[in-house]
């Protein structure tokens, strides 16, 4: 089957089974291997990736399913080396541990604050409990993401 | 001091948030081909006959192997013998490998070996752990099922128990828990001209993995090259398993000479792969009116599952730390590590000892409520200070930050306050307070004194930047960020000046397993040998320049200067590129090994460990009588240390490993039906989620550990140890309910409810 994407910001042409996994196809055919794989029946959250702007796990999409959507993975988080607010919050606050459910929470959160950008500590933990850390305790991810949410706030004042 | 003790990012965190870490399932190699692995379905049976070759014949099918096509052992060699990296004749657990299935693609691997019929004749059994050691029961290992022995004898038992004022004791049970790494088990095998092999993967310990594919291809270990790649979790369960995930993805490699890549899927992970031991433990306290500890005899069984693995080394680490934190003069333990037809147990942050010490401090809080002392203050009354013995007759010399963390605990979580208010609820939804406080030995110990050393290599280049390599790993627990901080303090190098080679067993001598909070002390220990020689040629030639004598120069930040006045300075750059032209050499391998430890077997005494890490745990739940749900609020846990490098790696640590422990205390339980695991997976294997996550407030203690590297001590496992007492204690406080079996489930505080209204 032929399928037309987009894929970070640009068009993608592709050949494959419909019934092919996303995650699959982003990984293997297109080379990019920063969404993860965790346990492939969309629990763990370490593949979530944007469809059309709202989180999803890319384990359980597929190929079918994308026809003229627009996909974000975190390669396309980064803008031409350039890490994103939220990548550079978790970094700062010593949100990664592993970094292999990273990507996924930081897709997680891109989706938060892309139709939110002042979210509450609760709606913060809500955004993110389809995506499993072992390595963190949590804590340190809710303040990366408030870290973002409060710079936002305060730009958002200054105007 | 400028860069140890600082709060630094990661050195990793960069790569890990912009996807670019490779991990194992994100390399490729040409013509690599896709390894499956044919299961056992049964606990135990013999297998009749395994049909491997029907499935050549599928579409993308290259090969398959089964145990006789292993050249070299079909064994995994770690302690004891007896573990085949194929099941050849008869199965011992469900899940176990029996063959290998090799295809162009993973689908067609998976495809394939789920289409090779085996046949089996089904065997009883045997599942439960105490049947182990009856006469009648199935014979598993050797004689009588025992992976090991263990005991501790400290002065005399009885009489301690005659002595007592008051004498507890009960039966504990714990779960086998699993250790739920996010990235599931995964090696690539690529045989190399000169018939050798290089083995990529996720692992901990790469020695081990070289040591096994050395012995399963029948190579000398020269010919075998480990690489560790990203490692995304492991927390001991990537320990001694990546041998055999490499043995077998290595020997589909050696069969086809291509590369061969072997990802678990998760389910089969879970199935496979080895968990926390579950326990059984026997616990009976004595003590004085007054709360002083006289006695304590512990009697436990670890179920070790099929193989032996880790086992004895387990056990002997549960031993050791059986009779809790506390000066007790007589003691007793007796432990076993007995066979069953389960997936072998193994490594699980704090090996061994979380299971006895869920027992010994729910006696202690049992022991102040009959006392009507209050628990804190029975721990304090009895906790290890500088100068006391262990329950091991080691006498503590120094580092003993035991107390401290008991008094940052309570000030921290303003114990005094709730312990006074809570627990006196009378509606349906009841709070209450729980502590715990304990100890870890620091190291592999007196029982393995062969492993206790390790290499490092540092190389300084012609601009002044520095790389070094060693022998443990990173798994995420943010070695390289200590590590880099080290090189950059002994170099007098920016951070930013400092990189990390991958842990790879040909630029380091083996340097034992990345186990028991070792990395720190001892690659730490070992690259500052080797930062010592290498600053000697690189500091001489920065005196010369300097026209000062070597011992007057200061290095910070990159630049080097002539005695503490800071006048006349040069940057380590342009030191560098004159050692350069002066041919002077600026590399050098640095080694440690570990402070002398002890263990008499018979009597189980000894200086177990090198150094101990302390901690108290305090727990605040709210528990709803009406559905028997506990929710744990928040947790104080303040933790020595000895000294924080990198304090936000510390806090990391404490609030990671705090989280695995509510976890291990609220809902994490493997559960089984006919010996085959019912919940592998994450929606009924239940790991706390984001919206599952207590408050946990970190407290550093820091104790100096004069032989660590900068003052500092392993303590990462420690984190995990002593939440589930906590909150059980916690839980008692609440609501007068001693559950005595982990998890703290809903179902179990409505028996323990039904039952205390009997």
């Amino acid at each position: 089957m032929y399928i037309c994407l987009t894929v970070n910001g640009k068009p993608v042409n592709v050949t494959v089974h419909p019934g092919r996994r996303l995650v699959d196809v982003l990984r293997m055919d297109l080379g990019l291997t920063g969404t993860k794989i965790g346990c492939e029946q969309g629990e763990c959250g370490a593949c979530t990736v944007l469809l059309d702007g709202r989180a999803v796990n890319s384990c359980l999409v597929l190929m079918s399913q994308v026809e003229g959507r627009e996909v974000l993975t975190i390669e396309g988080l980064t803008d031409d080396g350039e890490l994103h607010a939220l990548q550079q919050a978790f970094v700062d606050t010593g949100a990664v541990q592993c970094g292999f459910c990273s990507p996924g929470f930081l897709m997680s959160a891109y989706a938060l604050l892309s139709r939110n950008p002042h979210p509450s500590r609760d709606e913060i933990v809500e955004a993110v409990t389809g995506n499993l850390c072992r390595c963190t305790g949590y804590r340190k991810i809710f303040q990366a993401i408030e870290r973002v949410a409060g710079c936002v706030a305060a730009r958002t004042e200054e105007q | 001091m400028s860069v140890v003790g600082q709060r630094v990012p990661r050195v990793d965190a960069r790569e890990k948030v912009t996807g670019e870490a490779r991990f194992v399932d994100d390399l490729a190699f040409p013509g690599m081909l896709y390894a499956a692995v044919v299961r056992s379905t049964e606990p135990r049976a013999r297998i009749l006959s395994m049909d491997l070759e029907s499935v050549l014949s599928l579409p993308g099918v290259v090969a398959v192997a089964g145990p006789d096509d292993i050249p070299g052992g079909n064994n995994i060699p770690l302690i004891l013998p007896g573990h085949p990296l194929l099941a050849p004749g008869e199965t011992n657990f469900c899940g176990q490998a029996l063959g290998l299935v090799g295809a162009e693609t993973r689908e067609a691997a998976d495809l394939a070996a789920g289409l090779v019929r085996v046949e089996y004749e089904p065997r009883t059994p045997l599942l439960d752990p105490l049947d182990a050691r009856l006469p009648g029961a199935p014979g598993l290992y050797g004689e009588d099922n025992t992976f090991g022995h263990h005991v501790v004898r400290r002065g005399d038992v009885e009489r301690g128990f005659r002595e007592a004022f008051l004498v507890v004791e009960n039966t504990y049970h714990t779960p086998a828990q699993e250790h739920a790494y996010l990235e599931p088990q995964g090696a690539i095998a690529v045989p190399t001209p000169d018939l050798g092999i290089v083995v990529y993967g996720s692992m901990q310990c790469p020695f081990y993995v070289q040591r096994a594919i050395a012995h399963i291809l029948g190579l000398p270990l020269g010919k075998v090259r480990i690489v560790q790649t990203t490692t995304g979790g492991a927390f001991g369960g990537k320990e001694d398993a990546p041998s055999e995930v490499g043995g077998q993805a290595a020997v589909l490699a050696w069969k086809t000479r291509r590369p061969v890549k072997l990802v678990y899927h998760r389910e089969e992970d879970m199935h496979s792969m080895s968990k926390r031991h579950p326990a059984h433990i026997r616990y009976k306290t004595g003590v004085k009116e007054d709360g002083t500890l006289v006695a304590v005899e512990v009697q436990m069984t670890y179920d070790g599952g099929a193989f032996g693995t880790l086992s004895p080394v387990v056990l002997w680490r549960a031993t050791v730390h059986a009779a809790g934190a506390y000066r007790c003069p007589n003691v007793r333990v007796d432990a076993w590590a007995v066979a069953t037809n389960k997936e072998p147990s193994g490594a699980f942050r704090g090996f061994g000892a979380p299971q006895v010490l869920f027992a010994a401090e729910s006696q202690m809080d049992e022991v102040a409520a009959k006392l009507g002392m209050d628990p804190l203050a029975l721990r304090k009354h009895n906790i290890l200070r500088t100068g006391d013995e262990t329950a091991t007759g080691q006498k503590l010399r120094s580092s003993v930050g035991s107390l401290q963390t008991i008094r940052e605990a309570s000030r921290a979580s303003d114990y005094r306050t709730k312990r006074a208010r809570w627990g006196k609820d009378r509606g349906p939804v009841r709070k209450g307070i729980g502590v715990s406080t304990i100890n870890y030995g620091a190291g592999l110990g007196g029982l393995s004194p062969y492993l206790t050393r390790a290499g490092a290599f540092v190389q300084v280049h012609a601009d002044g930047s520095a790389l070094y390599a060693v022998g443990t790993t990173e798994m995420g627990q943010g070695m390289h960020t200590v590590l880099a901080q080290i090189v950059a303090e002994e170099l007098g190098l920016r951070l930013d000046q400092v990189t990390a080679t991958e842990t790879d067993t040909s630029r380091v001598p083996d340097s034992g397993p990345t186990v028991a909070s070792r990395a720190t002390i001892m690659s730490g220990n070992a690259l500052r040998d080797a930062c010592a020689r290498v600053r000697k040629n690189l500091w001489g030639v920065g005196a010369s320049i300097l026209g000062v004598p070597l011992h007057d120069v200061l290095g910070e930040g990159g630049v080097l200067y002539a005695g503490q006045k800071q006048d006349k300075s040069v940057a380590v750059e342009d030191v560098a590129r004159e050692c350069i032209s002066r041919r002077v050499h600026l590399a050098a391998q640095g080694w440690f090994r570990a402070p002398k430890t002890s263990w008499d077997p018979k009597r189980g005494q000894g200086d177990a460990y090198m150094v101990y890490a302390w901690a108290t745990n305090i727990a605040e739940v709210e528990v709803d009588l009406e559905t028997g749900v506990v929710r744990l609020v928040r947790l104080t846990a303040a933790h020595d240390v000895g000294r924080a490098i990198n304090p936000v790696g510390v806090e990391g640590q404490i609030e990671g490993g705090s989280l695995q422990g509510v976890g291990y205390a609220l809902t994490e339980e493997v559960l089984r039906k006919d010996g085959r695991i019912i919940n592998p997976d994450f929606s009924t294997y239940i790991i706390p989620t984001p919206s599952d996550a207590p408050e946990i407030t970190p407290v550093i203690v820091e104790s100096r550990f004069s032989k660590g590297p900068h003052g500092a001590k392993g303590f990462a496992e420690q984190p995990l140890m002593g939440v589930a007492p906590a909150v059980a204690n916690a839980v008692y406080h609440a609501t007068g309910l001693r559950i005595r079996e982990l998890p703290l489930t809903p179902e179990r505080l409505k028996k323990e409810m039904e039952r205390s209204k009997r």
